[in-house]
């Protein structure tokens, strides 16, 4: 692959003295949607987590090799994390909503970084990013409502929102709809659909149908190692690992 | 052959003999605070028959020989004391709690904890020593000449006094005492924040403190605050601690340096001597009133603002 | 992404700077305090102070110790105590079990935090003019009554915790499996609550011994060693104030003793909580 956005070398991971992943190499193409699909405890929340700094926070967690977005090794010392987290949105598998305001929600992160001038540019952009993740119509009313009262639909929606608000280059989602009902599950799906020529997008996920409804790349884990991964036409109509059929056939 | 087991109504009147009880039991509480008043107030009325209350809250002359019994020396001698503890106290506690629930590790956490634990359960008379042998000179010998040297212009710095024995000593002194308690319910608050929040806020490239400023202080304040309300009411009934290091002159402090003499220290040093001189007894358990009418205000006044600061949520 | 100082980064450095600070501060309090008070008080610690009570002109100076004081604190602690247990333990069960969230449970709350934040030299006001119209002198009964109000509030506030914290679902579970009643609340609440109910015990008693407010008038000071409920006695922190209070360095060696045995005491019941609730405690849900 020319030109990875992600490019993951030689990756190993632990928990305590559990290994959690085993010499990962992966690339990860410039924006499309990425599936990382797998049987569950095989290691690929975990990969997510290595993307945007979030592994580290785990108590006990320790790493040895090398992610490198856009060439650059993330684990260096000479990264800020926080930046890396700024440039590497997260969806968590639960709207992980802030106790404020759905408008504070959307502004906190430009806020936190000074990322607008004065209060008409913050208001713009809220209204902005509220319509790209398509809830404007929904709470342009009520910007001012606390924002858990919101379904856990359109909290998850916010979330995105809210994450975009902040200009990633890639977007990160870790099962993001498996809390969801399927009509608000269909919303993510579309909105990330959508926004998949504007930014990379890793999706983790356990459901073999939204993986074959999203994916343009597939990467197969199990038991903390990459199986395979390809184009999702290729994974999916020709896969090349016994195991990979095994799943794909439905068998574990 | 009879049947042992007690019939309905047997059970039904068992239960409320107990409901009575129970209710007899809880009410004990409030009868408890309902006669403390009454009996401190019936022993502070002869006082109160001879001088207008008014003139006692704001007499600034305490003679009992001479019958003049004026309050406000120790009024303001419990209040400044306890302004300076707390106002010492509440943002290094902030700080520690903040270290404790977000930044440090399992194990520091584990090993700080019983640290605080002996902090909070050490006896005030142990404070006082410590203050006498340490605080006291500390405050006289280091404090005091540089604060008049340097910021004697301002009158709450300036020294009318050669010792230590001062509000500023009592100040720290109080401050120790409350800090375990202030970082203990502080913790505590924050770790009742899902983590839910911390990720929202981190995963979008915030700092940790960011993070706590922006999003858990602000949630987790009504709780921090009714920690340092009762902290506060804690410190403004210290008695030995205070006593031993206050310097107990009944005058109207000017600085942080001068001595005063708290309510507290004025009941603990005087009540059961010289109980001949009249009315003597009367005014220092006007002093106890006094010092429960502060306590309970204060803790009503905090507890209806944080209501409303809540209920606006 | 390399790292660039943004104001976010100067403010995290500053704040955590002032965090180590702070962090010290209040644990270099504590050291300051226990060395103060250790570097005093051992060398002027003999058997003779924890064996003998004061024979003539000790408060001059002379031979003599302070076991009148140790003996006296204990049974004056021991005594509230358990007074303040007989109280707590109802109050705090029932309030859970009868009175739940009604109103009347909030107004009892609310009283039981009135309470505690009565100051304990207006418990021993209060106990001292109690004692005057019942026409009681100070003594040993007197100080241990005035300490049970003392300790009442903060032995039901413990206990009402743990009653509170107890999961729901424990009970259910255990009345799933086929459990009485009776066994639920004897095996799986008793013991779920053991470990609370002991760090509550010894929570009062730590604060009991040490207070010398309410104790100052109502127990009175003796240099006997407390024989009757109806005598006066002798209490560690009431000797540390008296002895620290006069002029004598001998005599103000021996207050720093005796705060050494009160510290240690204290310690020993506070670690001794911990202990004790982790043993007991070890096989409670979290």
């Amino acid at each position: 692959m020319s030109n990875p956005h992600i490019q993951v070398c030689n990756l190993n991971a632990w928990y305590g003295s559990q290994p959690a992943l085993k010499n990962i190499n992966l690339a990860i193409p410039r924006q499309q949607i990425t599936v990382i699909m797998g049987p569950s405890g095989c290691g690929k929340t975990t990969l997510l987590k290595t993307f945007n700094r979030f592994f580290e926070l785990t108590e006990g967690a320790r790493l040895e090799g090398q992610v490198l977005v856009d060439g650059e090794n993330i684990y260096d010392r000479a990264i800020d994390e926080t930046e890396v987290r700024k440039r590497i949105g997260l969806l968590a598998q639960r709207p992980t909503v802030l106790p404020m305001s759905i408008y504070e929600n959307v502004a906190y992160g430009m806020y936190i970084h000074r990322m607008k001038k004065n209060a008409r540019e913050y208001k713009d952009a809220v209204r902005h990013y509220l319509e790209l993740a398509g809830l404007w119509d929904e709470v342009g009313k009520r910007l001012h409502d606390p924002a858990t009262a919101l379904s856990i639909g359109q909290q998850q929606r916010l979330c995105l929102a809210r994450g975009l608000a902040v200009e990633p280059e890639i977007i990160l989602g870790d099962e993001p709809t498996s809390a969801l009902d399927p009509i608000s599950s269909q919303h993510i799906e579309k909105k990330l659909l959508e926004l998949k020529d504007r930014y990379t997008t890793v999706i983790v996920t356990h459901t073999l149908r939204q993986a074959k409804r999203l994916a343009d790349y597939v990467v197969f884990m199990y038991m903390g190692e990459v199986v395979e991964a390809g184009p999702a036409s290729q994974v999916f109509n020709h896969p090349q690992q016994e195991r990979t059929q095994q799943y794909l056939a439905g068998m574990f | 052959m009879g049947d042992f087991s007690p019939t309905l109504t047997q059970r039904q009147a068992q239960e409320r003999t107990a409901r009575r009880v129970v209710f007899v039991l809880s009410a004990l509480p409030l009868v408890l605070i309902i006669y403390i008043t009454a009996a401190l107030f019936t022993r502070f009325w002869p006082l109160l028959e001879q001088y207008s209350l008014w003139d006692l809250l704001i007499g600034t002359q305490w003679y009992p020989m001479q019958g003049k019994f004026g309050f406000l020396p120790f009024i303001t001698g419990t209040l400044w004391v306890t302004a300076v503890g707390v106002f010492l106290a509440v943002p290094p506690c902030l700080l520690t709690a903040f270290y404790l629930s977000e930044y440090a590790r399992p194990l520091t956490r584990v090993l700080l904890k019983p640290v605080l634990d002996v902090l909070a359960a050490l006896p005030s008379v142990i404070y006082g020593v410590w203050g006498v042998l340490a605080v006291v000179p500390f405050v006289g010998n280091q404090l005091r000449p540089v604060f008049s040297q340097y910021l004697g212009w301002i009158p709450l710095f300036s020294s009318h006094q050669p010792t230590g024995y001062s509000i500023l000593a009592g100040g720290i002194v109080l401050a120790v005492m409350i800090a375990p308690f202030l970082i203990a319910v502080t913790y505590e608050v924050l770790m009742t924040a899902p983590q839910d929040w911390r990720l929202g806020s981190l995963g979008l490239g915030a700092t940790r403190w960011q993070t706590i400023r922006y999003v858990l202080f602000r949630q987790s304040l009504p709780g921090i605050l009714a920690g340092v309300v009762l902290g506060t009411s804690r410190a403004l009934g210290e008695t030995m601690a205070v006593l031993m290091v206050v310097g107990n002159v009944p005058q109207m402090p000017r600085s942080i340096f001068d001595a005063a003499y708290p309510l507290p220290a004025l009941i603990a040093n005087n009540y059961g001597e010289m109980m001949s001189v009249p009315l003597y007894d009367a005014a220092l358990l006007g002093a106890a009133v006094l010092l429960l009418v502060i306590v309970l205000a204060f803790n009503v006044a905090s507890t209806l603002v944080l209501q409303r600061v809540l209920a606006r949520r | 992404m390399k790292f660039r100082w943004h104001r976010r980064h100067w403010s995290e450095i500053i704040v955590k700077l002032l965090m180590y600070c702070s962090v010290g501060l209040v644990f270099a309090s504590l050291a300051v305090i226990l060395w103060t008070i250790v570097s005093k008080g051992l060398p002027a610690l003999t058997w003779e102070m924890v064996s003998q009570t004061p024979k003539g002109g000790f408060y001059l100076g002379k031979e003599g110790g302070i076991l009148n004081a140790i003996l006296g604190s204990l049974y004056l602690a021991g005594g509230a105590t358990l007074i303040a247990f007989v109280f707590s333990l109802p109050l705090a069960l029932f309030l859970e079990t009868y009175l739940g969230q009604s109103r009347w449970a909030n107004w009892v709350r609310l009283s039981l935090d009135v309470l505690w934040g009565i100051p304990s030299i207006v418990y021993g006001a209060f106990g001292f003019i109690l004692m005057l119209s019942l026409g009681m002198r100070a003594s040993l009964l007197g100080g241990i009554l005035t300490l049970a109000l003392l300790e009442l509030p903060i032995m039901v506030r413990a206990m009402d915790e743990v009653i509170r914290r107890m999961p729901y679902d424990l009970e259910q579970a255990a009345l799933a499996l086929g459990s009485t009643k009776w066994e639920v609340a004897s095996r799986v609440v008793l013991r779920q609550m053991l470990s609370g109910i002991v760090t509550a015990i010894l929570l009062a008693f730590g604060r009991g011994i040490g207070d010398a407010a309410s104790v100052l008038f109502t127990a009175g000071y003796t240099d006997s060693i407390p024989t009757s409920l109806m005598r006066p006695a002798a209490s560690l922190p009431l000797a540390v104030f008296f002895q620290l209070g006069t002029p004598f360095p001998q005599v103000q060696q021996r207050a720093y003793a005796a705060a050494l045995i009160l510290t240690v005491i204290v310690l020993v019941v506070s670690l001794g909580s911990r202990f004790l609730a982790a043993q007991v405690g070890k096989f409670s849900v979290k």
